[in-house]
């Protein structure tokens, strides 16, 4: 990565979550797929070298890296598995995030350390089955009755359903304000009446678990509010430009495993005497797919760089997701096309790159969302 | 006890080399560069000595250009409390790098150097071994496994027999083979803490060493090409190949 300046330290950390993901992640990737869980004990040590608190301050037990770091090391990690990138960036950006923005220091004590050492993972219950675009239209309830809050309802698509020991659940507590009237709430996933009722079959990245959630009368006490009453859907909203990086270098790292899978084949198959790569289509193929990888990553480094230094960058990390996104799809695409018949077999791994990858372009704000957001920043420029 | 560990920058073991159009030697322009990874086992072996309250303190030393600052700090990362650079341009060579290692051993008053037992670029075996005839010290190369205890260490070697185990009295030179350990990964936290420890950097005129290079590089090659097998008919075929072409029978 001959072009970019990197520190030291955004050297080391990259150099770490590569080894750790090519002896760690990639030689079980297709086992977690099939199986549909990746080991707790990968996760575990995850959390041991400070991959799951990247952007929680030292003091609350993180790593305290900055936001480039955070986009290589995701890259990393999703390139020698993309379910466990999923797993990365959510609990990072939504399973820590809200907790060291909006967490009293009470709250932080409980949770927030053992978040960042991955000891505990978060999951984040927005979603519902008639709201997902659309976030504010939730119909999950919450009643205050003598200091305890009881919540009903459904939650849809919630990543770490099953492994996360604490849930962010976002509720209407008063129905006449609106978008003023969600709050969020901290649920222990042991809590009775919080009831995981479904692990999802999904596409792909099957090693993360994708749950349906119902809330049955489930009783937490007041203290388990989330920041002030009311703010819930700021809290929900509060980490976009985190998730998108995060979800943009997911994409990214499972394009360029698939990209380095397709290189590597195409030079050892040979048809009509000389090697793929020695073909002109798929030598442009390949061109193009490095050219498009460069270009993800340095939209993704460019939002991630505006974001450490503080700048807004709601335009720019939404671009790096949208863009990202949208070229792992149809690098995965072309990789399994190198392949030939070999790449739809289960044999080789470059289905599942493909598969893996289509979820990027739909959570974390699908790319029409993304769309308008790029499309709402434009019309505040005056050229 | 002080440990001092010498780590060396050379090209990624994953890297494939190119031979110069000169023949002068390999390129290595803009390729990636890492820590010797036997060097990696040395420091690993270094820090579980000091966490395991044996040692006090882990100096990682290294003698190069300004970038290997960069291997110091992953040093310090993995462990190691400080770091020091004897820093040059010019290309060092295993006798100047044992003066120097033993000029600093010396002054730190070392109770253990540990090295690894080569780099994987010149392959040359030597730094270790001569560093502790500078020093008249004990040396044991090859180490697949080390225990100090009571002023001694009793380390188990590689060697083509198979293992053999000796006792040295400290100080003592130790380089590390691929079985001592496995190293760490480094921690996130651990990569920012070793932002804050220091490097000194020393040239080797300070400390009045001749690092003038005793050999001259001729010719540099790429090694002849693989051919292609042969299929034979029979195993009589087979062996009279075998005694005739290849000559090993």
């Amino acid at each position: 990565m001959a072009f970019l300046e990197l520190s030291e330290e955004q050297v080391m950390v990259q150099d770490m979550a590569r080894d750790f993901a090519k002896n760690e992640l990639a030689p079980h990737g297709e086992r977690w797929d099939h199986e549909g869980w990746i080991d707790d004990a990968v996760i575990a040590q995850m959390g041991e070298l400070g991959l799951l608190g990247m952007v929680v301050p030292e003091e609350w037990g993180g790593a305290s890296v900055d936001y480039v770091s955070y986009a290589l090391a995701v890259e990393e990690i999703s390139a020698g598995d993309g379910a466990v990138g999923a797993i990365m960036s959510i609990h990072n950006s939504v399973g820590c995030g809200p907790i060291l923005k909006y967490g009293t220091d009470a709250q932080k004590e409980k949770w927030l350390t053992e978040l960042a050492a991955g000891r505990v993972i978060g999951c984040f219950c927005l979603t519902e089955p008639q709201a997902g675009s659309e976030a504010n239209n939730l119909k999950t309830r919450a009643v205050l009755k003598e200091g305890f809050w009881t919540l009903n309802g459904s939650k849809q698509f919630v990543s770490n359903g099953k492994r996360a020991k604490l849930a962010i659940v976002f509720a209407v507590t008063d129905p006449d304000l609106g978008k003023k009237g969600i709050s969020a709430f901290l649920v222990p996933t042991n809590t009775p009446g919080f009831i995981v009722n479904r692990v999802e079959k999904k596409l792909g990245i099957r090693g993360s678990d994708t749950c349906a959630i119902t809330l049955d009368n489930c009783v937490i006490p007041e203290e388990n509010m989330l920041g002030p009453r009311g703010k819930g859907l700021a809290i929900a909203l509060s980490n976009l430009e985190g998730g998108r990086i995060g979800i943009a270098a997911q994409a990214l790292g499972i394009a360029r495993a698939a990209f380095e899978s397709a290189l590597k084949y195409s030079k050892e198959r040979i048809q009509f005497g000389v090697s793929l790569i020695d073909h002109q289509s798929v030598a442009n193929f390949l061109a193009d797919m490095q050219t498009q990888i460069n270009a993800a990553r340095l939209l993704i480094l460019q939002a991630a760089s505006m974001k450490e230094r503080g700048l807004p960058c709601l335009s720019e990390a939404s671009q790096a997701k949208l863009f990202a996104s949208e070229m792992s799809e149809a690098v995965c695409s072309k990789a399994i096309q190198i392949y030939g018949g070999y790449g739809y077999l289960e044999d080789y791994p470059v289905e599942r790159y493909y598969r893996d990858a289509r979820i990027t372009q739909i959570y974390e704000g699908t790319s029409e969302i993304q769309r308008l957001v790029i499309a709402r920043a434009l019309k505040d420029i005056d050229f | 006890m002080k440990i001092l560990v010498a780590v060396k920058r050379v090209v990624d073991y994953n890297v494939k080399v190119r031979v110069k159009s000169d023949q002068s030697g390999v390129d290595i322009a803009n390729v990636k560069m890492s820590m010797n990874p036997f060097d990696e086992i040395a420091i690993e072996e270094a820090v579980r000595l000091k966490e395991a309250g044996i040692a006090t303190e882990v100096i990682a030393i290294s003698a190069g250009p300004t970038a290997c600052q960069e291997t110091l700090r992953t040093a310090l990362a993995i462990g190691a409390d400080r770091a020091i650079l004897v820093e040059t341009e010019l290309s060092l060579q295993p006798l100047a790098v044992a003066k120097i290692l033993a000029n600093i051993a010396q002054k730190e008053g070392a109770q253990l150097i540990l090295l690894g037992k080569q780099a994987i670029d010149d392959d040359s075996n030597q730094t270790g071994q001569m560093l502790a005839s500078l020093l008249d010290l004990p040396q044991a190369t090859f180490a697949s496994k080390v225990v100090i205890a009571d002023g001694k260490a009793q380390v188990t070697r590689e060697v083509d027999g198979g293992l053999e185990t000796i006792s040295l009295s400290l100080p003592a030179v130790i380089t590390t083979d691929l079985r001592l350990n496995e190293p760490r990964y480094v921690t996130l936290p651990n990569i920012m803490k070793a932002k804050k420890k220091p490097i000194d950097v020393v040239k080797p005129e300070e400390l009045g060493i001749d690092i003038a290079p005793r050999l001259t590089t001729l010719k540099v090659q790429e090694p002849a090409q693989r051919s292609a097998g042969v299929m034979v008919a029979d195993v009589a075929a087979l062996v009279e190949k075998l005694k005739n072409e290849a000559k090993v029978i």
